[in-house]
């Protein structure tokens, strides 16, 4: 069964007609062509579908296009600016953040969403005091909140700092 | 996976009726459940009605002292709200401590009460299961089962509930608001799930067509000194081998009230009544905290690979409330 969408991605509008079965994940890189967003499990376990729905995180593999219609979304693709590449993708190139990079973009969108959380004070598991104003984001932290988004080369010694680092730019 | 209409409903009325309508339909609030259970073939929905925009997506005070959660709050908006970290501590931190940070965002509050089991064997639709296909047995039995029940399994089903939220939410003794043909409800959390009997693909006691719309948390002293803990084989992302959520009243060194819930042990979260009776009036220390553990865990039956789960909920129930009557 078909069904009529708007979906705005990276500041474009794109009308779209897509089966109902269709994930956002499958809307943006099969319909649209927009292949920042990866596969990689398709059951939301990996994070390497990591979008920004409405400017939160998300893994697009769980969301159903049809669901989503109207939404604004961000991919990895999207977070350059006139060209300048964002500076958590500039830290991630600078701290080697990546082996494969196939994790890469989902890593970037879940970390550029992870620092809006922190800025809002949003704790997390690891956070000592649930009351605490300001969230300090030590390595601790970093890990703790990006635990959604695996990397099967294992390159979380740079990906750590690269995100510490892209923190605080 | 199999076709199935879409269909946003007006409002709460509107979606209860079409899915009275269609008796293979199903609600779809944030699908991180239900859609991935679609990709596996386990569930088979003719159609989605989606509640995500219908029901309220904020946290509201009650008059009683108490709060409202809306249906549709996210997992990850709930456990940052302000007045849940303060006065209910154990719900922020459960949430905190289930799923991944994308997830928690999509997920809701209504959705996460109504996820399904994570037993392997009700995901595999090549396996028999009693859940996906009532008397086809039960491959867990005599199967994998280090992640199944202790407590109130039944020979057709030894599925564990995966929510850590509602491990919390039974500790504070929440009450759910349920909209369906008949109006709306509002009845304590611990009447929504079921144990497995001989009826294990029933979760709950949710009649079709049937929305949880809210859920409320009372007016609770103790809650302000509650707490989480939460075991599991990753740091990170994984469901609970075991977990408590606990509140505790400490006068004078004695218990004056409490609560205990467990997670990870059996078909629905698991209140601790026993343990909570036995506690009563006694004097808080580690002996009587382990005490009051084995009097809830006497019931305990393991199966071949979860026995280990027993000392663990027995030592997970002391650690947390001696926590507690030392932060008091």
């Amino acid at each position: 069964m078909d069904a009529e969408i708007t979906l705005h991605v990276d500041g474009a509008e794109h009308r779209l007609t897509v089966d109902t079965r269709t994930t956002l994940l499958d809307a943006l890189r099969e319909h649209l062509e927009i292949i920042s967003p990866k596969k990689g499990c398709d059951h939301g376990q990996c994070g390497a579908c990591t979008v920004l729905l409405d400017g939160r995180r998300a893994n697009s593999c769980l969301a159903l296009a049809v669901a989503h219609d109207g939404t604004e979304i961000v991919t990895a693709g999207g977070l350059a600016e006139n060209g300048d590449l964002h500076p958590m993708q500039r830290s991630f190139i600078e701290h080697d953040g990546f082996q494969c990079g196939y994790c890469t973009p989902g890593q970037i969108v879940s970390a550029v969403g992870m620092l809006e959380e922190v800025r809002a004070g949003w704790p997390s598991h690891v956070t000592e005091d649930l009351n605490v104003e300001e969230i300090v984001l030590d390595d601790d932290e970093i890990r703790e909140r990006m635990s959604g988004n695996l990397c099967r080369c294992a390159a979380y010694a740079n990906i750590v700092p690269a995100i510490r680092e892209g923190s605080e730019r | 996976m199999k076709p199935y209409s879409y269909q946003r409903a007006e409002d709460v009325d509107g979606a209860v009726a079409a899915l009275v309508e269609q008796p293979n339909a199903k609600f779809l609030a944030g699908g991180t459940n239900l859609v991935d259970l679609m990709k596996l073939g386990v569930e088979e929905p003719d159609a989605l009605v989606d509640v995500r925009r219908l029901t309220s997506d904020h946290v509201e005070d009650l008059d009683d002292g108490g709060l409202r959660i809306g249906a549709a709050v996210p997992n990850s908006v709930l456990a940052a709200d302000r007045k849940i970290r303060t006065r209910y501590p154990a719900l922020s931190q459960a949430l905190l401590a289930g799923a991944s940070g994308q997830l928690r965002n999509l997920a809701t509050t209504g959705g996460n009460l109504l996820q399904r089991t994570r037993c392997v064997y009700w995901q595999d639709v090549t396996t028999p299961c009693n859940k996906r296909e009532p008397g086809s047995g039960c491959s867990a039995i005599e199967g994998h089962n280090k992640n199944h029940a202790i407590l109130g399994a039944s020979e057709h089903c030894v599925a564990t509930h995966p929510s850590d939220m509602a491990v919390a939410m039974y500790a504070l003794d929440a009450f759910v608001v349920v909209h369906g043909p008949d109006g709306e409800r509002r009845f304590p959390i611990e009447e929504l799930h079921r144990l497995p009997g001989d009826e294990p693909q029933r979760d709950t006691t949710l009649e079709h067509g049937e929305l949880i719309t809210a859920v409320d948390l009372p007016p609770l002293d103790l809650a302000a000194n509650s707490k989480y803990r939460k075991v599991r084989e990753r740091a990170s992302y994984a469901f609970a081998l075991v977990s408590v959520a606990a509140a505790l009243d400490v006068e004078d060194g004695v218990v004056r009230d409490v609560r205990i819930a467990l997670g990870g042990v059996a078909h629905k979260p698991w209140r601790a009544t026993k343990a909570e009776e036995a506690l009563r009036g006694e004097p808080a220390n580690e002996a009587n905290f382990h005490a009051a553990a084995d009097i809830e865990l006497e019931d305990a039956q393991p199966l071949r690979d979860n026995a280990f789960k027993i000392p663990l909920a027995r030592n997970i129930i002391a650690r947390t409330l001696l926590d507690l009557s030392e932060e008091r």
